[in-house]
């Protein structure tokens, strides 16, 4: 495969705001379609500005540098906000934490959905509502056709994650950037969004770069794993490996210090020391093969 | 006989009236023994909320008792009320709910000894003591709220909450804004917080591997009834309820046993 497949491949990614010291250096990450690869941290790990990084929607204040940064074969390092509007929402999208803020509250689904697709080219006002419907078939939604009318406040907090993954997907893009998307639902409905999430990159091909702290979410839904500490990456692996077997101190620090069955009830868990020298052991990095 | 703090009995709760009426809590009866935990669990809507604030007399049920060792505690009103809170004290998901931003630490950590008649000298006396337990420094007293993360100010809440001595204290999703780390510190707290004072917990959270970790006993909550209750063992190993399997279903496999 030559790199023009990869849906997302950046190379020595630095990130600093203001004059202060960098929120985020020296990552290199690295999407192939139809793969999920899961970002792993602590709030302030600098994992939420590397997915507004892929998606070019970090402040001015930000100062992104990097070697490389390849969105679906498109190089964006550097590029400007009219370059980046050619591969928001067509090759790249992103999903957040919290639906209610992606969703325009005023506006009936399925226009937002078709809205989507008439930005972007993909239907004409006619044909826009019945790809919306289509559009929201595939991402499951119960009673679609009916749905396609309601506001979203008319819409459990699930349902509202659906759609938003719906506007996500509606161009067809080859990167899903998805941040935190399931840490506002109950276990249930987490559990039904991932499963959707998978569903989806197996029927569109697409990679998924998967930000999360739960790194149990994280095992269920990634084939690979990049942990974070302090702004760098400490770990990768595959998914099942960096949880079965963690190799940097960091990582073991962080499964430790979850309740879990093979934790004695009511024993004290790990804590993690607030000194920094994680940062001084070399990371263990595992290019896939 | 098992020595049992909180009876909740047969306790309904409904809001509104005719057709927009719904049932917060449909007959819902618990038992909390004296020094253990007892986690209740539930997703949004399950009604962990309401039956919390039934326990804290925050709302009067439509139906039902609330019994404090032994005793009726539904109906008090006035000074037998005010006594009784002495008794009951509770932490939030978030502590900034319990912590004025405008007050120092120790004001915040005075206020239920205020409430207690603790004098100004022993008042102090138990604010450093807290302080010092919480794994907070002693120049921690003067300052404000802002000025600690997140995991401080929820040790701040729970130093707040246990000055008093309460023999009770409703922690309703404490660590649940927390990043893991920090909710490991704040469980390793509490787990050695009762064991030092033999206060009586009643744990809400939607969090599984937490509930299992912590608790002596489970309740499980769905639209507005206990629908499993046992060991933290037989609830996550045996759970009996359709409903406890879908829960344990749904959690990521790291946390299964």
């Amino acid at each position: 495969m030559t790199d023009a497949t990869d849906a997302l491949r950046v190379d020595d990614l630095s990130i600093a705001y203001g004059g202060a010291p960098p929120s985020v250096s020296g990552v290199s990450l690295r999407v192939r379609r139809g793969e999920i690869v899961g970002v792993i941290g602590e709030s302030g790990s600098g994992k939420s500005s590397i997915a507004l990084a892929m998606m070019g929607l970090l402040p001015d204040s930000a100062r992104v540098t990097a070697a490389s940064m390849e969105i679906a074969g498109a190089e964006m390092q550097g590029a400007s906000e009219r370059d980046w509007c050619r591969v928001r929402g067509v090759k790249a999208s992103m999903v957040f934490q919290e639906p209610m803020s992606a969703l325009n509250p005023c506006m009936r689904i399925g226009a937002q959905i078709a809205e989507v697709l008439r930005i972007h080219g993909k239907a004409d006002r006619r044909q826009a509502r019945a790809r919306a419907l289509e559009i929201l078939e595939l991402v499951q939604m119960p009673d679609a056709a009916q749905r396609l009318d309601y506001y979203p406040h008319q819409l459990s907090g699930g349902q509202r994650q659906r759609v938003v993954i719906a506007i996500a997907v509606a161009a067809g893009p080859s990167l899903l950037v998805a941040d935190e998307p399931t840490t506002a639902l109950d276990v249930t409905v987490q559990a039904q969004i991932l499963e959707l999430i998978k569903s989806l990159r197996d029927e569109t091909g697409m990679g998924v770069l998967f930000i999360s702290h739960d790194l149990g979410v994280i095992g269920q839904l990634c084939e690979r794993v990049a942990v974070m500490y302090r702004g760098r990456i400490v770990e990768t692996g595959a998914a099942r490996r960096v949880l079965e077997d963690p190799r940097h101190p960091y990582t073991r620090a962080l499964l430790e210090s979850i309740p879990r069955p093979s934790v004695p009830v009511r024993s004290p868990l790990a804590v993690i020391p607030a000194v920094n020298d994680f940062a001084e052991v070399p990371p263990v990095l595992e290019e896939a093969s | 006989m098992t020595d049992d703090v909180l009876r909740v009995r047969d306790v309904t709760q409904r809001f509104g009236h005719g057709a927009g009426a719904m049932t917060a809590l449909d007959d819902v009866s618990l038992a909390v023994r004296r020094g253990e935990t007892l986690g209740l669990v539930g997703e949004s809507g399950s009604g962990k909320s309401t039956l919390a604030r039934a326990i804290l007399l925050m709302r009067r049920p439509t139906q039902g008792s609330i019994e404090f060792d032994g005793a009726d505690v539904t109906g008090l009103r006035g000074g037998a009320l005010r006594r009784h809170r002495r008794r009951v004290q509770m932490v939030f998901q978030d502590p900034n709910d319990s912590l004025d931003p405008r007050f120092t630490v120790a004001r915040s950590i005075a206020e239920p000894l205020v409430a207690a008649g603790v004098g100004p000298k022993e008042r102090n006396r138990r604010i450093a003591d807290w302080l010092d337990r919480v794994g907070l420094p002693m120049d921690a007293a003067r300052r404000y709220p802002h000025e600690f993360s997140g995991g401080q100010r929820q040790r701040i809440a729970i130093a707040r909450a246990m000055a008093a001595g309460p023999e009770f204290v409703v922690l309703d999703e404490p660590t649940s804004a927390l990043d893991v780390s920090v909710q490991a510190q704040v469980l390793n707290l509490l787990v050695q917080l009762q064991r030092e004072t033999g206060t009586t917990y009643l744990f809400i959270t939607h969090n599984l591997s937490v509930v299992h970790h912590i608790a002596h006993r489970v309740a499980v909550m769905h639209r507005g009834r206990v629908v499993e209750e046992g060991t933290g063992e037989q609830v996550m190993n045996a759970p009996e309820h359709p409903y406890t399997r879908k829960l344990l279903e749904s959690m990521p496999v790291l946390y299964r046993t």
